[in-house]
């Protein structure tokens, strides 16, 4: 050992960590209480906003209120519009983005170089996802009601939705496509599959139910939107069951909005119940792709 | 099977009837041992035995493992260290531990060291027990002009001195070394191992190595754990160095350490 | 550990309140083993590969160059995205920039696009957004870290496993459901008990929702970086005679300080570019104000108050969203690609 010159530098004695332990226990102990109820923070939100909602809205709900058009006067306001305008839209959503989403996804996974192109690709689908939904909103404004010439009507809100849930799928499918084991990928090659047979006979199968369950979440957040879609249709007060793309319509989420700002306590039971219709499209359909989920896992355990 | 050995009047650490769980899993059975103050005692054995198990016994960083659950006693100056009122805290700063990889904070070098007087309230001059501490891990001089430059620019040999330096900042009575050179090239190894028998005077240090010529060179006692047909472990023979290596008294210490098995 | 990469941290930000969406993958990692052990396919080479894809027939190789084709196509949507977002929002802000100088746009104090005297000075809609976006961020950065900091240093499994789902519904629910709460239940009681006489309309409960609403975002990202720092490092501190308080705090959080500065600026990047939610609650009242019981207006808000209003195209109110857009676009990038780079920078390498 070195010659040390400052050999009698002692450190603390048991006797003082003893001593000095108390306290530090004593806000370990605070911080944990304060950790703990942090984490009450959401969750107590969560419950205060369901509870408010169910009890603002749950008396309001009945077949007419789901069954009949929007009206001035809020014991007639009904969703009939709102919830075929949701059903199009979101439908048309899923319809556009599947195929895209998948097919970028496998191009990303199985086709791309690894190279500069690529990692620019890649890094501006997690960009476009940081992009507010609003922006998205203008840009189908701009493009397909006016550039194109559509109108303001369901087939413009849906590609708008459609970009705008797109980097959504292809972040849900590009995982379930990695998640496909490289073995499968060799022994087809291995056989003389081509690429594509290889994607196509191996590597989809195995990889569709995640991306099913991607598209069904690109859906239930296209479904929720309402700030692109304002863009898109307007506040329009709609009176009939749209029956083809082409037509104009409005959505739940636009529905809830033209109804919140409302001063008069009725249209505040109004704007809930319809609230509780949204969830519960959403919830079931994000039960449906728990569903799926739990189906797939269960059938690659056996 | 075990026998707790009287080495000394007053051991430095005694383990009494010791078992370990995990789970169901039984890792350790009835381990007996005095680990004699001031020396270096090493652990040998096939991997899996148990014997890094033991050593996070003793100051109860088998807590950290839910499912870890220990029966028996180790016994530190008289009290047990796995008593109700015993504070794990307490226990290992007072016993301290060098892992089998170097794991330095991502903080400086100066910080490292500083780390644990400081969260223990040390008033003194820190700078004065930083370079006291760096120097005894014989590491002052390399590291002297660049005692704030991140942990991480240090070789990794370098980067296990500074952790037995972090250590030796507490005044640990007792340094529990996890096969502290597995990670190292030999160069470093043989730097590690001189620092050993240089602490070893002040320190009562427990080293856990799968190196047996380790063992031979840096011990002054040496244990032999091996494992039953549970794979538990359990101690087979505790003794002087010399006299574990050269005259085993059991057979499986013998075939071990002629390289039979393990 | 799980790998704590750049293009993780990104796909657990977009698959934000879906957890379940990554379900399958811990299973196939199984399956993964199962077969790498059972099934000894010859390791095949890229240039193998690319022989035997080469030797197919000529019509093989045709349907190959179509499909490769097709899929590149679907990938320059996003690409072609970008552009279109970029190519409008410039193209149009220009036509804005004819008729009001750039200067006034990003200098001016007062915002009446709609009365006369007309002023476009976006600065009000500017304070509106950093107010409402900062109260969010004063709610979601201390709880986010503190219930990140509880889900990985103290709670035991069952507990995470139950609230994480349910903290991440959070993100999931839409945001005019958060307006419908912040405007009927949150200022009502802050009205009841704290401020007897604010107005309906403020950023105050915009603000405080908006930052429930981004704790989920905060909590994960925070917990992701948490959870990749090595257990050795844990061990090193309690070995020390640390407390688990300690440990968590001087050696975990430090240790994660890229990851949670990344959360907290996507986060922040969340709170500006949201929209229905100030809509509602906030107000539609460009004010330059740090006082957030008063009623303001955000970016976004304005946005959509022109939008809805179905205002003609060609006129320069028409424009001034594309102008407001464009600011808010290059905001909310240039903080994304921050947190990337903060992620990417400072990542730490145990």
């Amino acid at each position: 050992m070195e010659p040390t010159t400052s050999d009698d530098v002692r450190s603390v004695s048991a006797e003082q960590f003893h001593s000095s332990l108390r306290g530090r226990r004593l806000i370990g102990n605070a911080a944990v209480v304060l950790f703990f109820l942090s984490t009450l923070v959401g969750l107590a939100t969560l419950a205060a906003l369901i509870i408010d909602i169910l009890i603002d809205g749950l008396p309001w709900i009945d077949w007419d209120f789901l069954s009949t058009y929007p009206s001035r006067r809020p014991a007639d306001a009904g969703l009939r519009s709102a919830l075929f305008g949701t059903l199009w839209v979101g439908g048309l959503t899923a319809l556009f983005t599947f195929p895209i989403g998948t097919a970028t996804a496998i191009y990303l996974e199985e086709y791309a170089p690894r190279n500069k192109l690529t990692q620019l690709i890649e890094v501006n689908i997690s960009n476009l996802a940081g992009v507010p939904s609003i922006v998205y909103g203008l840009l189908g404004l701009a493009v397909f009601v006016f550039l194109l010439g559509m109108g303001r009507v369901i087939i413009a809100g849906a590609l708008t939705l459609t970009l705008l849930v797109l980097p959504l799928l292809i972040v849900a499918g590009r995982e379930a496509i990695r998640a496909v084991p490289d073995s499968y990928r060799q022994g087809s090659l291995a056989l003389g599959a081509t690429r594509w047979q290889t994607v196509r006979h191996v590597i989809l199968p195995s990889a569709l139910p995640g991306i099913l369950t991607g598209t069904i979440l690109a859906m239930s957040r296209a479904i929720g939107e309402a700030a692109p879609l304002l863009a898109i249709s307007g506040l329009v007060f709609v009176t009939f069951t749209p029956g083809h793309p082409f037509e104009r319509f409005t959505v739940l989420p636009i529905q809830i909005f033209n109804w919140v700002s409302r001063p008069q306590l009725d249209w505040q039971h109004v704007t809930a119940a319809a609230i509780i219709i949204l969830l519960l499209v959403l919830l079931s359909m994000n039960s449906i792709a728990i569903l799926l989920r739990d189906r797939f896992q269960r059938r690659s355990e056996e | 099977m075990a026998t707790a050995t009287a080495i000394s009047a007053s051991p430095a650490l005694s383990v009494r009837g010791l078992n370990l769980f995990y789970g169901d899993f039984q890792a350790l059975k009835d381990v007996n041992l005095d680990i004699p103050p001031r020396k270096i005692t090493a652990f040998i054995g096939p991997s899996g035995c148990g014997k890094s198990s033991l050593l996070r016994c003793m100051n109860r960083m088998n807590d950290l493992i839910r499912t870890a659950r220990v029966e028996g006693e180790v016994l530190f100056h008289g009290e047990n260290v796995y008593a109700e009122e015993t504070d794990p805290t307490e226990i290992r700063f007072r016993i301290g531990m060098v892992f089998q990889k170097p794991n330095p904070f991502p903080k400086s070098i100066y910080g490292n060291v500083a780390f644990g007087p400081k969260l223990a309230g040390y008033r003194g001059d820190m700078g004065a027990l930083v370079e006291r501490c760096l120097r005894q891990a014989a590491l002052w001089d390399e590291v002297k002009d660049r005692l704030k430059d991140s942990a991480y620019k240090l070789s990794g040999g370098q980067q296990q001195r500074l952790c037995i330096a972090r250590t030796l900042a507490l005044d640990p009575e007792v340094i529990l070394m996890d096969e502290p050179c597995s990670s190292l090239d030999p160069i470093a190894t043989l730097a590690i191992e001189e620092l050993m028998r240089e602490l070893a005077p002040n320190y009562t240090i427990a080293l856990v190595t799968h190196n047996m010529q380790q063992a031979a060179r840096v011990s002054d006692y040496t244990t032999f754990l091996t494992v039953d047909d549970q794979r538990s472990g359990y101690v087979v023979e505790f003794g002087e160095t010399g006299g574990i290596f050269s005259r085993p008294k059991e057979k499986a210490t013998e075939d071990y350490i002629t390289g039979r098995f393990g | 550990m799980g790998g704590y990469e750049r293009g993780n941290f990104n796909s657990r930000l977009i698959l934000m309140g879906h957890s379940y969406a990554r379900g399958p993958s811990a299973n196939w990692e199984g399956l993964h083993s199962l077969t790498e052990a059972s099934f000894t396919a010859p390791r095949v080479s890229r240039e193998d590969l690319e022989k035997r894809l080469l030797s197919g027939s000529r019509a093989e190789r045709g349907t190959e160059t179509a499909i490769h084709l097709l899929l590149l196509g679907a990938t320059v949507i996003s690409i072609a995205t970008t552009l279109g977002i970029v190519f409008v929002l410039v193209n149009e802000s220009f036509r804005f920039f004819q008729d009001v100088s750039i200067i006034e746009f990003l200098t001016g104090t007062v915002w009446t696009p709609r009365f006369q005297p007309s002023l476009f000075g976006v600065l009000p809609l500017v304070a509106g957004t950093v107010l409402v976006a900062t109260i969010a961020i004063l709610v979601a950065a201390p709880v986010g870290l503190f219930t990140a900091i509880f889900l990985s240093e103290y709670a035991p499994d069952r507990f995470r496993r139950i609230v994480k789902p349910m903290l991440e519904i959070l993100a999931g629910i839409p945001t005019v459901v958060y307006g419908y709460f912040a405007l009927t239940f949150v200022t009502p009681l802050l009205q009841q008990y704290i401020f007897p006489d604010m107005i309906i309309f403020n950023a105050l409960s915009a603000g405080l929702v908006m930052g429930v609403m981004i704790i989920p975002i905060v909590s994960s990202l925070t917990e992701d970086a948490m959870l990749a720092v090595p257990r050795s490092l844990r061990e090193a501190a309690y070995a020390l005679g640390a407390t688990r308080f300690e440990v968590a705090t001087r050696v975990v959080t430090p240790a994660a300080l890229s990851g949670i500065v990344a959360a907290i600026i996507l986060g922040l990047s969340r709170a500006i570019g949201e929209t229905m939610l100030v809509t509602i609650a906030a107000g539609a009242t460009p004010r330059l104000t740090i006082d957030p019981r008063e009623s303001i207006q955000t970016m976004t808000a304005y946005i959509v108050q022109v939008g809805f209003g179905e205002t003609p195209q060609g006129t320069t109110i028409y424009y001034t969203i594309f102008a407001v857009a464009l600011l808010l676009f290059v905001m909310t990038l240039a903080m994304n690609i921050l947190g990337q780079w903060v992620v990417r920078r400072w990542r730490q390498a145990y």
